[in-house]
């Protein structure tokens, strides 16, 4: 094959790679901005990427044209020259003078990005190992709470179940509970974490915020249409980081009354009179629910945990020991290790989750632990 | 490594070192500089293989959709020990291995200035290196919690962690005694008549890299001491309940992380700038200058460390700061491109392997620093941080940056090393699979980031899944061309053809003029004269 016969196949290969492209799978761009600031940025990143592309074609031009017409086999003598105070000091500042012009644009964006005043709407998110957790603070639905989790099979993630996976569109981009908001108003997001660094990050809504155990942060957006957006946790965070979606669901003004109104209902029954007699079954039935939620991922259903990584609860001599020392466990965490402080949970979910895992798998303390026994614990 | 210099003819017949010992204390017990550096070399390949085996581990997880090859915890541990030896293990003790082989020769020394400190400099890597492999096999295995170890997932790991805190304090001890036996040859050393301004600029670009390293090295050690402290002794640094702030891990981190992304790169810098004028048969153009923009290079990335933490939260007037300041680094980046490109200019210009690394090198280092000129700017960049853009960005700089540049730099120095030539046909080989395979490995993340794929998952959605199929296609041709690079490195120590004594006709510094090929065993007994 002579450089012709190269040629060919580079010129193929590249038509190839080109009616790749032109699939509609093989996205090139960012997602489509659903936001006013998410076009600025949008566009800003095309104006930024151009002008670097035709800066690098500019230089790359001289470059290929000394390696065509410069060189010896085109028996090209070499010039001696080493310095030409001209063309430095030109180099120098056009260069700089672009990058001012890259800066003026970036700055307005900027600023109009962090000014997160005057929200319609504030929630606040919290990064979890490994989920998030939703408040409504300020603005119409205030009080609703709930946390939102991973949806797709475990089937289809493991490929026990590949042909489900194929077909589920929103194969790990799906949660049992969407952040609802309405269209068109300023929502605040407030970001904060229980463990390690989250981030919390839709990319159609122009959003990336860390989300720092510890601290507030804050990012807002105000979407301009109704519709399903879908983003994921972007900061490392342990074992589940690739499995901790968030989706967000912008709502016309009337849905999103009506959704706001019925979730404030739930909100008001579920709420456990704190005066509440439990009976040790309805506390191991009500911890079950804890537990599937906040401890399965790394203890497992099993209660065998994950050996080397994570203890087993199971036949565990702190789950089978006094239940006081247990209590102190779970409300403050074990320092150094994945076990964190889990004060955010109430008394009745406390004493609901303390009580099923000394009373399943291979535990049989046969004690159940009050709420009331919490409370006296956090003091 | 033995055969490596026992089979070269001629070598160590200048030698009038009576004590040069033979056999294993040779190599133990080496004050040589051209055998540490030797050392130094073998040691980062071979730990360029383990990094290199890491990433295929990951490619082929992120081949498919789904959970396949490994689990999460597994793979996040891949992911961090990748970084942690391909940066500490791979490509920073190549670049020491080419200091010590070179700038005796360059300044025109016999050897470094303090060769016993050369030997526990480069002995310390191996237990090192050792460390960060045990650490996979502690209980819970290896710590998952990326190279940049950020607390608190950090104070969270298991034992493991603790094997790469200790592991990180001992490389950082043996890059500062590196860099201050590289600054003190530099500063004491150099021939009569070879002032500052006439060095090779691979001496200059060490120079100045040595005095990075002094400067941050102990940073990190700081940053990683905290984490052991608030590990097992109590503290809180990183710690809110206690007082503390997980981000101010991330700013001394980045304190210390933004001068090592220029530890890597000014030493690639100077390789390349040795080996483009050489092929070009013309001086380099702009050699001041050059100096300059290193050094300005060198102070610009002591502040800029927050860009790469835009998204962590921090004031709008900080933000603007360091969105300021990192592109003001494009400035000097950019003089040096147009030098290089300068120095081609109406040369004589031939091809031969190392300058095609070299070519590589300017035509994808270029590439990532047009995409880190996109990511310092702040509105985008929140889009794009911890995405696969960030990825393909670094991997441009990292890989066809400093890598490729390592490349050229061992075809161009193997025949005043060795004695010998390599197979040039192969080298092309080489060169064009590397190339191919790296763009077809990392530019299609550049679209995935885009797209809003997030860095260090294990799984990813559906749409993600053609350009992760090419990506890793591309990661295991890109990882199998690196095993034609180690089968023409040996064929050339042990029957490559004898190399004539000047094999570049261009090349001009002192150890193509001044010394024989293959180079002695002390390099300058008498210093050389330097106009």
């Amino acid at each position: 094959m002579g450089i012709k016969g190269i040629w060919k196949w580079a010129v193929a290969g590249a038509l190839y790679f080109w009616s790749l492209a032109a699939w509609a799978e093989y996205k090139l761009n960012l997602q489509t901005p659903q936001t006013l600031l998410g076009e600025k940025i949008y566009d800003l990143h095309t104006i930024i990427t151009v002008i670097c592309f035709v800066i690098f074609i500019g230089v790359f031009g001289f470059m290929f044209y000394a390696v065509f017409k410069h060189r010896k086999s085109v028996g090209h003598k070499a010039a001696q020259f080493h310095e030409n105070i001209v063309v430095e000091v030109a180099w120098t500042l056009i260069p700089a003078a672009i990058l001012v012009a890259m800066a003026v644009p970036a700055t307005g964006t900027l600023i109009a990005m962090r000014d997160t005043s005057e929200p319609d709407l504030t929630i606040k998110a919290t990064g979890y190992q490994w989920k998030w957790g939703y408040d409504y603070l300020k603005g119409e639905g205030e009080g609703i709470s709930f946390y939102s989790t991973l949806s797709t099979p475990r089937a289809q993630i493991d490929g026990r179940d590949v042909a489900g996976r194929n077909a589920n569109p929103n194969y790990l981009l799906e949660v049992d509970n969407h952040v609802v908001v309405p269209v068109g108003k300023k929502v605040r997001v407030l970001t904060t974490a229980a463990d390690v660094l989250h981030a919390w990050y839709v990319p159609a809504l122009a959003v990336k915020q860390d989300a720092v155990p510890g601290f507030i942060r804050d990012t807002w957006f105000k979407a301009e249409k109704a519709g399903i957006y879908r983003g994921q946790c972007a900061e490392l965070c342990g074992k589940d980081h690739g499995f901790m979606p968030i989706v967000v669901e912008v709502m016309e003004q009337a849905q999103y009354t009506a959704w706001a109104s019925a979730q404030q209902k739930k909100v008001a029954a579920a709420k456990v009179d704190p005066n509440k007699t439990w009976t040790p079954e309805e506390l191991k039935a009500h911890g079950e629910k804890v537990y599937a939620q906040n401890c399965v991922a790394c203890h497992q259903a099993t209660g065998m945990g994950v050996p080397g990584a994570f203890p087993a609860l199971s036949g565990s001599k702190v789950v089978n020991g006094p239940a006081a020392d247990q209590i102190k466990l779970v409300l403050n965490g074990k320092q150094g290790t994945a076990m964190n402080a889990f004060k955010h949970l109430s008394d009745a979910d406390l004493a609901g989750v303390i009580t099923y895992t000394r009373n399943s798998w291979n535990n049989k303390v046969g004690d159940a632990t009050t709420p009331a026994d919490i409370k006296a614990a956090r003091n | 490594m033995e055969a490596a210099h026992a089979h070269t003819p001629g070598y160590g017949h200048d030698d009038h070192d009576a004590h040069k010992p033979s056999g294993i204390k040779r190599w133990v017990m080496s004050t040589n500089h051209k055998d540490i550096g030797t050392m130094y070399l073998w040691f980062s390949f071979s730990m360029f293989l383990v990094g290199g085996v890491m990433a295929l581990i990951i490619r082929s997880e992120l081949f498919q959709p789904g959970l396949q090859i490994v689990q999460p915890d597994f793979f996040n541990s891949m992911i961090t020990y990748h970084g942690l030896i391909m940066v500490f293990g791979a490509i920073m003790p190549a670049f020491v291995g080419f200091a010590n082989w070179l700038i005796p020769m360059q300044v025109g020394a016999p050897d470094m200035a303090f060769p016993r400190m050369n030997n526990l400099s480069f002995w310390l890597l191996p237990p090192a290196a050792l460390l960060l492999i045990v650490a996979q096999f502690m209980p819970g295995g290896g710590a998952g919690v990326g190279w940049t170890l950020y607390a608190p997932l950090s104070t969270q790991a298991g034992p493991a962690m603790d094997l790469t805190i200790f592991a990180i304090h001992i490389l950082g001890m043996s890059s500062i005694m590196g860099s201050i036996n590289i600054i003190t040859t530099i500063l004491n050393m150099r021939a009569p008549g070879m002032t500052l301004m006439k060095m090779p600029l691979f001496c200059w670009t060490w120079l100045i890299t040595a005095y990075l390293l002094v400067a941050v090295m102990p940073v990190l050690a700081g940053a990683v001491t905290m984490t052991l402290t608030d590990r097992h002794f109590g503290t809180h640094f990183f710690n809110a309940a206690g007082g503390g702030d997980p981000v101010l891990y991330q700013h001394i981190f980045w304190f210390f992380g933004h001068p090592e992304v220029y530890i890597i790169a000014i030493p690639a810098f100077g390789v390349v700038s040795q080996v483009i004028p050489a092929f070009s048969r013309k001086p380099l153009f702009g050699y001041a200058s050059m100096v300059y923009a290193t050094a300005s290079i060198a102070i610009l990335s002591f502040m800029v460390w927050a860009h790469h933490m835009y998204t962590a939260g921090m004031p709008v007037e900080a933000q603007l700061y360091f969105m300021y300041a990192t592109v003001l680094i494009a400035v000097p980046t950019g003089v040096k491109v147009f030098n290089w490109v300068a120095t081609m200019w109406r040369g004589s210009l031939t091809f031969e392997t190392p300058m095609l690394f070299a070519l590589g090198f300017l035509f994808l280092f270029t590439l990532g620093g047009f995409t880190g000129l996109v990511l310092s700017i702040v509105p985008v960049d929140v889009q794009l941080h911890d995405t696969y853009y960030v990825v393909a960005h670094f991997h441009y700089v990292m890989v066809a940056g400093a890598l490729f540049s390592a490349f050229a730099g061992i075809y161009f120095w193997l025949p005043k090393w060795t004695g010998r030539m390599y197979n040039e046909t192969l080298g092309k080989w080489h060169f064009w699979l590397s190339l191919i395979f790296f763009n077809v490995t990392f530019f299609v993340q550049h679209f995935l980031g885009l797209a809003g794929m997030p860095r260090r998952i294990p799984d990813y959605a559906l749409q993600f899944a053609e350009f992760n199929a090419i990506s890793s296609i591309g990661a295991w041709g890109f990882g199998l061309a690196q095993l034609l690079f180690l089968y023409i490195v040996i064929k050339t120590i042990t029957s490559g053809e004898k190399a004539p004594e000047k094999p570049w006709e261009g090349a001009d510094s002192l150890e193509w003029t001044h010394l024989p090929t293959p180079a002695p065993w002390h390099s300058f007994e008498t210093p050389p004269v330097v106009k």
